[in-house]
């Protein structure tokens, strides 16, 4: 994009689980900066390859780069220092229900930063109110609903202003207004911080708005990636269904 | 070394290879736990808040199952001494009896059911809600985090947990002996440490930081790998009760033959 080294590298990478293979010899690169949106059916290996990014699984073959760092290898100390420069937001939110979500936010701040309290409490406001939940400060995950915790989610993985945001299913359980207003919100985070952003979706309108490049996932394979315009132009059964169904929205 | 043994377990069939896998996965967890203990950060406010867990919440139960053990072996002690005569050695013998085996093992045993149970699920909770996986996308060591530190919780907690135990349970028994047979506080105290020394308390009260190892590592390895929804939660808290109440009974077997080989004159 950029002529710089890409921000992610997948290089035939495999991963099974008790003998099925979820995903096999899958290659794919993502540039500094850019929106990568994965899409495929459900069970097709898409929350996988975030796991695997984020070094929460290790590949059985195959090679990962961040930022030119191998991570598949790196011990724990290494793998802690690399993912203070990445952001996760988890599928089902994954909030700390002992923590209300003003400490969920605060935590990795506090863990990770010298910032004074105040500083703390202001960049939690800040990030909070991005996603509608400036309000919901003191209240614990369990009282909100699935879309507000998604969306605390949210401003917990950008706590620590990552540049590389991982993200399963952001538009999940939310409304289309609240849905539209975090595609704007992960926009702003491409054009301002320049973030790199692998986003799991299988909201196709949303896909549209915020991908640069689309992939998608059947049977552990990629069976296409390029640009929206490229993948509206595909030939491949999997990828017209896919791309022909966020026409009706 | 340790791949050769995983090697060796995966190609055994059955539940023996079952039984060897999950005996390595354990210890291999128990070797991570201990190397992750001497890394920074070393998570002193965390620590703090799990003693408070696991030692301050349990005191009401160990206090009162002190108390109801106090009274009850008192009555198994005096049935048995009136028959030799031998009332006077009622408050000695209980004191042997809780100081050197009784208070450690029921203790441990108590502390398995309460907080073995309650890591277990904690954890299991925390592994099948992504929460584990969410505290390290957060670049944080998850192991050091919450296994550790409740580990150690266990580890402090436990000595202190024994000697209330102990304490309480000579009070159940004075309590009972009292009653019997009118005996004053002071006669009855006296007579119980007369022939407790110090070191008869201290090794086996310091055994039990073996017993809070086990109930620590066992129920934190077991919920950190929970799997399968509330069903897995549910099996992880059980497992956790039923393999450290096993594993701590065995190891004071052979805690309490080391004690008694190395220190002779000391082990009562």
């Amino acid at each position: 994009m950029n002529g710089q080294n890409p921000a992610i590298r997948f290089v035939g990478v495999s991963k099974s689980f008790g003998g099925k293979h979820v995903l096999d010899a899958v290659s794919f690169d993502v540039p500094q900066g850019a929106v990568c949106c994965i899409l495929g059916r459900s069970g097709t290996g898409k929350s996988v390859t975030l796991k695997l990014l984020m070094g929460l699984l290790k590949p059985d073959s195959g090679e990962i780069f961040l930022n030119d760092l191998q991570i598949e290898d790196l011990d724990s100390a290494h793998l802690v220092k690399a993912r203070k420069k990445m952001g996760f937001l988890f599928q089902y939110s994954a909030l700390f229900d002992s923590m209300t979500i003003g400490e969920n936010v605060a935590f990795p701040l506090r863990r990770h930063t010298s910032m004074a309290e105040k500083e703390i409490q202001d960049k939690v406001r800040k990030r909070l109110a991005e996603v509608g939940l400036e309000n919901e400060l003191d209240h614990m995950p369990l009282e909100l609903s699935g879309g507000m915790r998604k969306r605390a989610g949210l401003a917990r993985a950008l706590a620590l202003d990552p540049s590389i945001l991982l993200v399963d299913e952001p538009s999940s359980g939310l409304d289309p207004i609240t849905s539209k207003e975090i595609d704007t919100l992960l926009l702003s985070l491409k054009t301002e911080e320049k973030t790199t952003m692998v986003v799991v979706t299988h909201n196709m309108s949303s896909a549209r708005r915020i991908a640069d490049i689309l992939i998608v996932l059947n049977e552990g394979h990629i069976v296409a990636q390029g640009s929206v315009d490229e993948m509206d132009r595909s030939k491949v059964d999997v990828v017209r269904q896919f791309m022909s169904a966020s026409k009706g929205d | 070394m340790i791949k050769l043994a995983m090697s060796v377990t995966e190609e055994t069939p059955g539940a023996i290879g079952t039984l060897l896998r999950e005996s390595g996965s354990l210890s291999q967890f128990a070797i991570q736990s201990i190397r992750a203990a001497f890394r920074r950060p070393f998570e002193f406010d965390e620590i703090v808040q799990q003693i408070y867990m696991v030692g301050w919440r349990s005191l009401p139960l160990i206090m009162t199952s002190g108390l109801a053990i106090g009274v009850v072996l008192s009555m198994h002690t005096r049935a048995v001494m009136e028959r030799f005569g031998a009332e006077a050695l009622i408050p000695s013998a209980l004191a042997i009896a809780l100081i050197s085996e009784t208070g450690p093992l029921m203790t441990g045993l108590l502390v398995a059911g309460r907080v073995g149970a309650g890591i277990g699920a904690e954890l299991g909770g925390m592994r099948v809600t992504e929460q584990i996986d969410a505290l390290e996308s957060l670049a944080v060591d998850s192991v050091h985090y919450l296994a550790v530190t409740r580990i150690i919780a266990c580890m402090v907690a436990l000595p202190i947990l024994t000697t209330a135990l102990n304490f309480c349970g000579l009070v159940g028994g004075y309590i009972a002996e009292s009653v019997i047979s009118g005996i004053s506080m002071t006669q009855y105290f006296r007579h119980a440490f007369e022939t407790v020394g110090f070191l008869d308390y201290l090794l086996p009260t310091v055994k039990t930081v073996v017993f809070g190892f086990i109930i620590g590592t066992v129920s934190s390895y077991l919920g950190y790998t929970a799997t399968g929804g509330s069903e897995g939660i549910g099996r992880a808290s059980t497992m956790s009760v039923v393999l450290s109440s096993m594993l701590l009974i065995f190891i004071n077997v052979l805690l309490v033959r080391m004690i008694f080989l190395v220190f002779p004159n000391g082990a009562l």
